[in-house]
This record gives C-alpha cells, sequence and structure tokens, in this order.
C-alpha cells in the first residue's frame, strides 16, 4: 500500500532558511542545501521549497539554490512562492522541482491551473489555501494568509481541483502556530469534497498529533510541518517509527 | 557512456543529476550516432503515451533504439519510457509502442477499486517476482516513487516487481536486454540511485 508522507516546509528568503534552526552536528544551520539533505537522510518523504523572497536578486538565488538541491537531493521537490505565471513554473521546473505549488497566483487568475495542468501535467499542480474560519464559515486568504478573499473555501478546492490541480494543502490558520494539533474538521471537509491527494498543514506540535491526523482521517495523505521539524522537536525518523507501531504505513 | 535520450518529452534535469552522483557517464542525446556509439540507452518519458511515441517516430529515434537493443544494446525504460518499450497502450485510444516487451499499457481507472485515487502518487513498496541483475541491490519491502495513471499488464515473462495499490501493479520488467520502471529510481532515494548504479553495471 501507498504510504503516508511526512513533508519538511522550507522557507528561503535571500538564499538561506528562515526561522532559526537548531540541528546538532549541523554547522550551517541556515544552508537550505544542508538541511534539505539532513532531511532527506532523516526519512523525509518529500520537501517543500517556499520562496519568501521578494526582489528579483532573491529570486535568483532562490533558483539557484533549487539547482543545487536537485542536483544532490533525490526525493520529490515541491516549490511555492512567488508562482504567478506559466513562466514561473518553467523557471523552477527547470531547476529540478517535481511539482508546484500555488496559492495567491491561482487566487488572482485560476486559469494559471488550467494553463500548467495542460502543459506539464495534473500531478505536477498543487493547490495551496490558507483557510480561516470567518463567522464559522472556513474562508480562503491570501497573501500569506493577511487577506480574506471572502471565497468559501471548499468551493474554491473543489474548483481549483476541476481546473486542474493534482494535489492539495490545506493549511489551516486557525490552528497554525498553535502546536495543538492539526485541524481534523476542516481537513475532513477537505477530504469529502475532492478526489485527489490532501496535505494537511498547521497545527503539528508532537509526534501523537501526526498518528492522531492519520488514524482519524484514514485518506490524508500526508503531513507537512516546518517549525516542529526545524527545532528538533520532532525528529523524522522517531515520528516514523512511532507511526509504524501504530500500524500506519510509511516508508523507513 | 550511456544515452540518455532527449527527445523533448520531460525534464531530465534529476535523472541526469542522479546519474552524475553514482558516477555513470551520460550523454544527454537526440542523435543517432551518440546513440550508436552509446554502451547503454535510457529512454525517459512523462506526459501521455500518444504525444511521446508520436515524437519518437517523427525524429526517426524509435528506429535507432530499436535497432540497437536489437543488435543487444541494454536499454532502460523510466515511468512512459518503461511503458513505451511494450507492444501497445490504450492510453486515450490505442497506440502502438516500440514493441521491445511483450505485454501492453492500460488504464487504473475501472482496475482498482473505485475510493482509490488516481494517479497512483506517492511511496509505495516493492514485492519482488523475480531476481534481475538490475534489481540485485533492491529488495523486497524498499519503497519507491510512483506518479502514474496507466500501468503495464500481461506481460508475465519481464515482470520483475510489482507494488500493491488496489491490485499488484507493474513496477519493474527486464527480459533479456530490455528493462525498466514504472516508478522513478531519480526521485526514490537510496533505492532509487542503487536501481541506477546497477543498470550502469549490467553486464551479460
Amino acid at each position: 500500500m501507498i504510504t503516508k508522507r511526512i513533508i519538511p516546509c522550507l522557507d528561503v528568503k535571500d538564499g538561506r532558511v528562515v526561522k532559526g534552526v537548531n540541528f546538532l552536528g549541523l554547522s550551517d544551520v541556515s544552508s537550505p542545501v544542508k538541511l534539505a539533505k539532513f532531511y532527506s537522510d532523516s526519512g523525509a518523504d518529500e520537501l517543500v521549497f517556499y520562496d519568501i523572497t521578494a526582489s528579483s536578486e532573491g529570486r535568483a538565488l532562490f533558483t539557484d539554490i533549487l539547482t543545487e538541491v536537485a542536483s544532490k537531493i533525490f526525493v520529490p521537490l515541491t516549490v511555492g512562492g512567488g508562482i504567478n505565471t506559466v513562466s514561473d513554473f518553467d523557471r523552477v521546473l527547470k531547476c529540478g522541482a517535481d511539482k508546484v505549488s500555488v496559492n495567491s497566483g491561482a487566487i488572482k487568475n485560476p486559469k494559471l491551473i488550467e494553463e500548467a495542468a495542460k502543459k506539464y501535467g495534473n500531478q505536477c499542480v498543487v493547490i495551496s489555501a490558507d483557510v480561516k474560519r470567518v463567522d464559522g464559515v472556513f474562508r480562503v486568504f491570501s497573501k500569506g494568509g493577511r487577506e480574506n478573499t471572502g471565497m468559501e473555501a471548499i468551493d474554491w478546492i473543489k474548483h481549483a481541483v476541476d481546473l486542474g490541480a493534482g494535489e492539495v494543502v490545506v493549511n489551516s490558520i486557525d490552528t497554525d502556530g498553535v502546536k495543538k494539533g492539526f485541524d481534523l474538521e476542516m481537513l475532513d471537509a477537505v477530504l469529502n469534497s475532492v478526489n485527489v491527494p490532501v496535505i494537511a498543514s498547521g497545527g503539528a506540535g508532537s509526534k501523537e498529533d501526526f498518528v492522531t491526523l492519520f488514524k482519524t482521517l484514514p485518506d490524508i495523505d500526508a503531513g507537512l510541518a516546518a517549525s516542529v521539524f526545524h527545532f528538533g522537536e520532532i525528529e523524522i525518523k522517531d515520528l516514523k517509527k512511532e507511526l509504524r507501531k501504530n500500524n500506519i504505513t510509511v516508508r523507513l | 557512456m550511456i544515452a540518455l535520450i532527449d527527445y523533448g518529452v520531460g525534464n531530465l534535469f534529476s535523472l541526469t543529476s542522479s546519474l552524475k552522483a553514482i558516477g555513470a557517464e551520460v550523454k544527454v542525446t537526440s542523435l543517432k550516432e551518440d546513440i550508436e556509439k552509446a554502451d547503454k540507452i535510457i529512454l525517459p518519458g512523462v506526459g501521455a503515451f500518444g504525444d511521446a511515441i508520436k515524437k519518437l517516430r517523427e525524429s526517426g529515434l524509435d528506429k535507432v533504439i530499436v535497432d540497437e537493443v536489437e543488435k543487444g544494446k541494454k536499454i532502460f525504460g523510466i515511468c512512459l519510457g518503461m511503458q513505451l518499450l511494450f507492444e501497445k497502450s490504450f492510453e486515450y485510444g490505442e497506440h502502438r509502442g516500440l514493441g521491445l516487451l511483450k505485454g501492453k499499457v492500460v488504464s487504473m481507472k475501472g482496475t482498482i477499486p473505485a475510493h482509490l485515487k488516481i494517479p497512483h502518487i506517492g511511496w509505495n513498496a516493492l514485492i519482488k517476482k523475480k531476481e534481475h541483475p538490475v534489481f540485485k541491490y533492491t529488495k523486497e519491502g524498499d519503497c519507491v516513487y510512483f506518479v502514474h495513471s496507466y500501468f503495464a499488464t500481461d506481460c508475465e515473462d519481464s515482470l520483475i516487481m510489482t507494488a500493491e495499490y488496489g491490485k499488484e501493479l507493474t513496477a519493474a520488467v527486464a527480459y533479456n536486454n530490455v528493462s525498466g520502471t514504472q516508478f522513478h529510481p531519480e526521485k526514490s532515494g537510496e533505492v532509487g540511485l542503487g536501481i541506477l548504479r546497477a543498470f550502469a553495471e549490467w553486464e551479460d
């Protein structure tokens, strides 16, 4: 059977990983290449690189780094951040990315999903949605979670999948940073509305949170997190052992 | 030298990098002379079968590949590149393949339980059916990375490994000098590099 994926997410700004990282034996903790290698050796099933640079110099640095990572690390790489056009897809795919995640760019121009899926295949296009409850309704936020688009989240995600997105990342703004577990209610609502892989993001604080995620929602494909991995609060190797102990199929 | 065939289908960056990482000498090429000179051939591919075989035919590379393989040159197909080695595919119509392996390529839709998501995407464990030099470093239960919606069937002669996804799907094949994987060795960590290394080392 297909294994549940564990995905660390690296935010990169001006060529460095943002958010302090503190690993034993890792001399350059903010080097994307070293951190990516560390995660890959620890059993990460996929890596997400998120470009949070605004300047064009930073963007060029990002693609340099991506190229270096992709020439040394042989697991699937997903890239997000600043993807607004099909030529942005082209730019990162040429550097060795396997999948490209779109968020605000697709909200501004939903056709981007359709065009990219036609050109590179559905498996290449990931829709990433930042979702928050507003008066009891799931709403999509754009611009890194700062702006309420007013769109109903499940409708938007369904629409994005209909347009050709082959995978969905659901990032719950409500649970993000709280470290008390994933947003199971929100994820369940998404799982019930689409039939492509769904990746849970936002809220992981412990290994048990991942166990609960996969036990409660057996159709969830992957769990994504950033700081709990970067700060070493959860070691991917230990996490996978814990998941296996709980009869969840993982790659060891 | 391994000739990595470039026929305008997909991105060869990771594959080239992974071959360099195992120390193989690789040349990305679409030239007949290179393919003839090469010791071995790798046929990559992503996208639709119909488009890919059309591109191979239009460039004349189909004939070059078949001629070289018939002379005994070893070939390894990856993902769609593996599917192209078979006699035919039923992806959006019916298409004739290179015919280097017996069998056909069919859709997962309707052949695996309806609740399973298509494409089959992610890491899945391998089930070994036979031993083969290209898979000498691969163990039962090793996980590799798949992304596909179609699979090869009726290929008992060449079947080396499968992966369970509603049913056992063809994951790796080899027969005489022809071999390939449905999954992506260049995205399958150390297990994948081991397969590429074994292909590079493969002698009669």
